[in-house]
């Protein structure tokens, strides 16, 4: 009995200490804010530290304008987990996603009117990224381009398409590429990413773990990452890696919408349309551009030339024929990425 | 079968004149079953250090790798003390509600026989044998938009997953089973004799209970309960696909841990799961406490 | 299942122990709400597929694989489990030794560190640039990201529940059998397979089943170790959320089902096993 009765009182001060802190922070953080709008933005993983920035400017801006405080809550995750919490009822007002798919799935639910790709600038991609590698320094293997990729001997990481979208894009570069090379030759180009995808050592389930398995566990030779992430890894640890930017790569459009039935029922429609428009001030873009990510404003791109290779032959998703299409061929169940890994 | 008869036989005859030897023949342990209990003890060290101390001390390594201040400051920031009461809430509401299921139900199905008694006891193990994925899966099937009653909750407005209900919700689900899976084997290995006994000389269910049942089953309570908490509170699958990642409202630590890691954060990460280390090693302690009093 | 009841009270008389009633109760009511009625969706969702096309989800060559992986692995570590928990377990209850507390205490550290933090930490230390993994490498051995890696994180995050199982039998079985065995002249090792084994085996049974269905299900240690290629260390819960991403949820389901339905089967051959043995040891 007196057993019980310690563990009773062991749980009856667990339950009191969280109860008395919990309590203590929520009084101080509404004291803090006084909250009057709340936006819920559900972003991809590397969107991390452009979102914490770009908040405190929108709150700004927009306390200016209407004179109402704004909380920006985040969440962050894998491209497709995020878009399908978002239809499984997380209630986002607006979503800031990898890529332009995602966001199609939540409208087929009848969440996002359609149309939405046309409500913003540019496909309503208010930044962008293209694909490049990440190797070690010094570049021992010596890798330039995609072709360098395939040879025996060299150790790829890139996410799985299935499960990361982002990983889409990188996928889709290098088909560009191969076909480029060979003049539209199907069979060739499948073989090509066969080849690629051999040399593929850990086929990480995200971006974000794939970097992580290049940089923290340093495996591999050469990482294909966005432009964004490269260069994060390059800025926490400058003298170990390179970037390389292949002759070809794909502009990667990550997409932005707002999610209208959630945005309805938070009466929040305005606002979230504010905080996406507010994307394309030059503020904003400069802060993507600080971020590394590609200002899509031509003027604000050009500020950052020293940054970015922009000469790099780049192919769009239109390429493909839009993202519909692409996903068909390539990525679903008994397509073409699962074909290269029949034997 | 035999066996078994003749052991009980020999113990009435040879019970207690066994138990007077005991005590003679103890000391003089032999070199050979010496060299025996060094060697499984070294076994069972190494075995313990490359799957069990190795990967903690990682955690503690790359916790303090930027230095004392940087851990602090991890450990101390807003998110993280807002995961770490969510993280609580729902150990201490998992581990309760867990514990009051796994007293009755171990009592139902050691003390009664019945028909279906294996099928019960199966459906109970459910929650282990489920992927922790398929564990948040199931409560956003049932409550979220996609779900069967998505519809009426989102009317309501009742938010139930992406939000606090629905982490806890998983946490209990996937720590389900634990205090009965301790219970069980105990209450089965002792039998219903005595409860019968004390029955049939006219005690109440209660004063069975806590005077013959819960003497044989504290010390396998007090595990379960400890397996519980040790459970909920790094429970990741399951909360990880019900939570929706809203930072400050329903990261729990080990969620917390994973967006600092994405956040290529990996000191704070780690600094981040020492908490939770910490937190197990506080509970072995009080575990230890509470068997140092009892002797 | 009430019928039955009042059926099984009426052939045995009265029911001696009191408490049946209100035990039942509370079980079955909590196992619906917490368990079961949750558990419905999973059928729900999955019975959106016809027949034929649930076989063809669930019989696609990947998925058959991503199986064949979280069986074999699961099966190896559970047995590396049951080996070294009812060695632990063993240490535990019949030896003192300084560090023996620390040691006990550190057996539920598994369960409380985060699968994923558990499966980084791993694949740390097992990659070929890791502490332990770079000792193999130099033995041309791969350990993370192959499936000897996923074996090592399903034997981790198992670790506690054979070692929790066996311990409270141990600490409540006799000495006097083994005493009295080994005073008969039986040898230790005869004495333990033949006295104290079978006295722990439902317990152990018990242990290896609840790491068995554990390993089969783990999916956020074992995605960081594991290297997720196709056909070779992809597991089953990783195509679950495979077909999520793509949006399908009746797929993800039946896959679902099929790894529910092979841990229930192992589950209640278990139970069984044990409920007889305990019958049995009761005749």
């Amino acid at each position: 009995m007196k057993k019980k009765l310690t563990i009773f009182l062991l749980v009856t001060t667990i339950t009191a200490i969280s109860f008395l802190t919990g309590c203590g922070n929520g009084t101080k953080s509404e004291s803090e804010h006084g909250t009057d709008i709340e936006l819920l933005n559900v972003s991809y993983d590397p969107t991390r530290e452009f979102y914490v920035e770009y908040n405190q400017l929108f709150s700004k801006y927009w306390k200016e304008k209407s004179r109402e405080d704004i909380t920006v809550t985040q969440s962050h995750g894998g491209s497709g987990s995020q878009a399908r919490s978002v239809i499984e009822g997380n209630e986002a007002d607006v979503v800031t996603l990898a890529l332009a798919h995602d966001i199609t799935a939540i409208e087929e639910n009848g969440m996002i009117d359609s149309g939405w790709i046309e409500e913003f600038e540019g496909n309503s991609s208010p930044y962008t990224s293209v694909i490049v590698f990440l190797v070690r320094k010094g570049n021992e293997k010596n890798i330039r381009d995609w072709e360098d990729l395939v040879k025996d001997g060299v150790e790829v990481i890139t996410p799985n398409p299935k499960t990361s979208g982002g990983a889409c894009w990188n996928f889709l570069a290098a088909w560009a590429y191969e076909q480029q090379r060979n003049g539209n030759d199907e069979e060739a180009t499948k073989e090509f990413i066969k080849k690629l995808y051999k040399n593929v050592l850990v086929l990480d389930s995200g971006a974000r773990g794939a970097t992580n398995t290049f940089v923290e566990n340093r495996q591999g030779d050469v990482l294909i990452a966005w432009e964004n992430e490269a260069y994060l890894s390059l800025q926490e640890h400058s003298d170990e890696y390179e970037i390389v930017t292949p002759s070809v790569s794909i502009l990667a459009q990550p997409s932005v919408a707002v999610v209208d039935r959630n945005a309805k029922k938070h009466k929040t429609q305005e606002v979230a349309k504010a905080y996406l428009e507010y994307l394309y001030s030059d503020d904003a873009q400069r802060l993507a551009g600080k971020n590394y990510y590609r200002p899509s404003k031509e003027a604000i791109l050009k500020e950052f030339s020293n940054q970015f290779d922009l000469n790099i032959n780049l192919v769009t998703i239109d390429d493909f024929g839009g993202w519909d299409e692409a996903y068909k061929k390539y990525f679903e169940d008994g397509a073409i990425f699962d074909e290269i890994y029949e034997e | 079968m035999s066996k078994k008869k003749q052991r009980s036989y020999s113990q009435d005859i040879v019970g207690d004149s066994i138990h007077s030897i005991q005590k003679v023949i103890e000391p003089p342990a032999d070199t050979s079953s010496r060299i025996l209990k060094y060697l499984l003890i070294g076994i069972s060290i190494l075995f313990l250090f490359l799957m069990l101390v190795l990967p903690l001390v990682v955690v503690v390594v790359n916790a303090l790798r930027d230095g004392f201040h940087t851990y602090v400051e991890a450990v101390l920031d807003e998110y993280s003390i807002k995961a770490l009461q969510l993280t609580l809430l729902a150990t201490v509401i998992a581990v309760t509600v867990n514990t009051i299921f796994g007293v009755f139900a171990s009592y139902l199905l050691s003390k009664f026989y019945f028909r279906g008694r294996q099928f019960l006891a199966t459906l109970i193990d459910i929650p282990f044998s489920i992927s922790p994925v398929i564990a948040g899966l199931i409560f956003i099937l049932t409550f979220g938009n996609v779900g069967w009653m998505g519809e009426f909750f989102y009317e309501h407005n009742i938010k139930i997953v992406f939000a606090a209900p629905g982490v806890i919700l998983a946490t209990i689900f996937v720590t389900f089973p634990f205090v009965f899976r301790e219970l069980f084997p105990v209450l089965n290995a002792q039998g219903k004799d005595e409860e019968e006994a004390a029955a049939l000389m006219g005690a109440k269910g209660f004063t069975i209970f806590r005077k013959i049942t819960f003497p044989h089953i504290k010390w396998a309570l007090l595990y379960g309960v400890i397996l519980c908490t040790a459970r909920a509170m790094g429970e990741f699958g399951a909360v990880s696909v019900i939570s929706g990642h809203l930072r400050g409202k329903t990261n729990t630590l080990p969620l917390h841990v994973e967006i600092l890691y994405n956040e290529f954060n990996t000191t704070a990460a780690f600094a981040v799961s020492s908490i939770l280390v910490l937190l197990a090693v506080l509970i072995l302690i009080a575990r230890n406490f509470v068997e140092w009093k009892k002797k | 299942m009430e019928q039955q009841i009042v059926k099984v009270k009426n052939k045995k008389g009265v029911r001696v122990i009191p408490g049946f009633g209100l035990s039942m109760g509370v079980t079955l009511t909590m196992l619906s709400c917490l368990v079961l009625i949750p558990l419905i969706s999973i059928f729900v969702s999955a019975s959106h597929l016809n027949f034929q096309e649930f076989i063809e989800v669930i019989t696609s060559r990947q998925v058959v694989s991503g199986y064949i992986v979280s069986l074999s692995c699961a099966f190896f570590a559970a047995v590396i489990n049951a080996i070294f928990g009812m060695l632990l377990a063993w240490v535990l209850v019949r030896y003192e030794f300084p560090g023996k507390r620390i040691m006990d205490g550190m057996i539920e550290l598994p369960f409380a560190l985060p699968t994923a933090v558990a499966g980084i930490s791993l694949t740390f230390l097992y990659s070929d640039q890791g502490w332990i993994g770079s000792l193999f490498a130099q033995a041309g051995i791969k350990i993370a990201y192959t499936r000897v890696g996923i074996t090592i994180a399903m034997v981790f995050v198992g670790i506690p529940f054979v070692v929790r199982a066996v311990q409270p039998v141990l600490e409540k079985l006799d000495r006097q059998y083994e005493e009295a065995a080994m005073m008969l002249g039986a040898g230790r090792v005869y004495t333990f397979f033949r006295v104290v084994l079978p006295e722990l085996f439902p317990s152990l049974l018990a242990g290896f089943g609840l790491a068995f269905a554990r390993g089969i299900g783990e999916y956020g240690s074992v995605v960081f170790i594991a290297g997720n290629i196709p056909y070779k260390t992809q597991i089953a819960p990783l195509l679950i959320m495979s077909k999520l991403e793509q949006f399908k949820y009746s797929d993800a389901t039946a896959i679902a089902l099929v790894l529910l339905l092979l841990s229930f089967i192992l589950m209640f051959f278990i139970n069984s096993l044990q409920i007889y043995m305990q019958r049995f040891h009761k005749v």
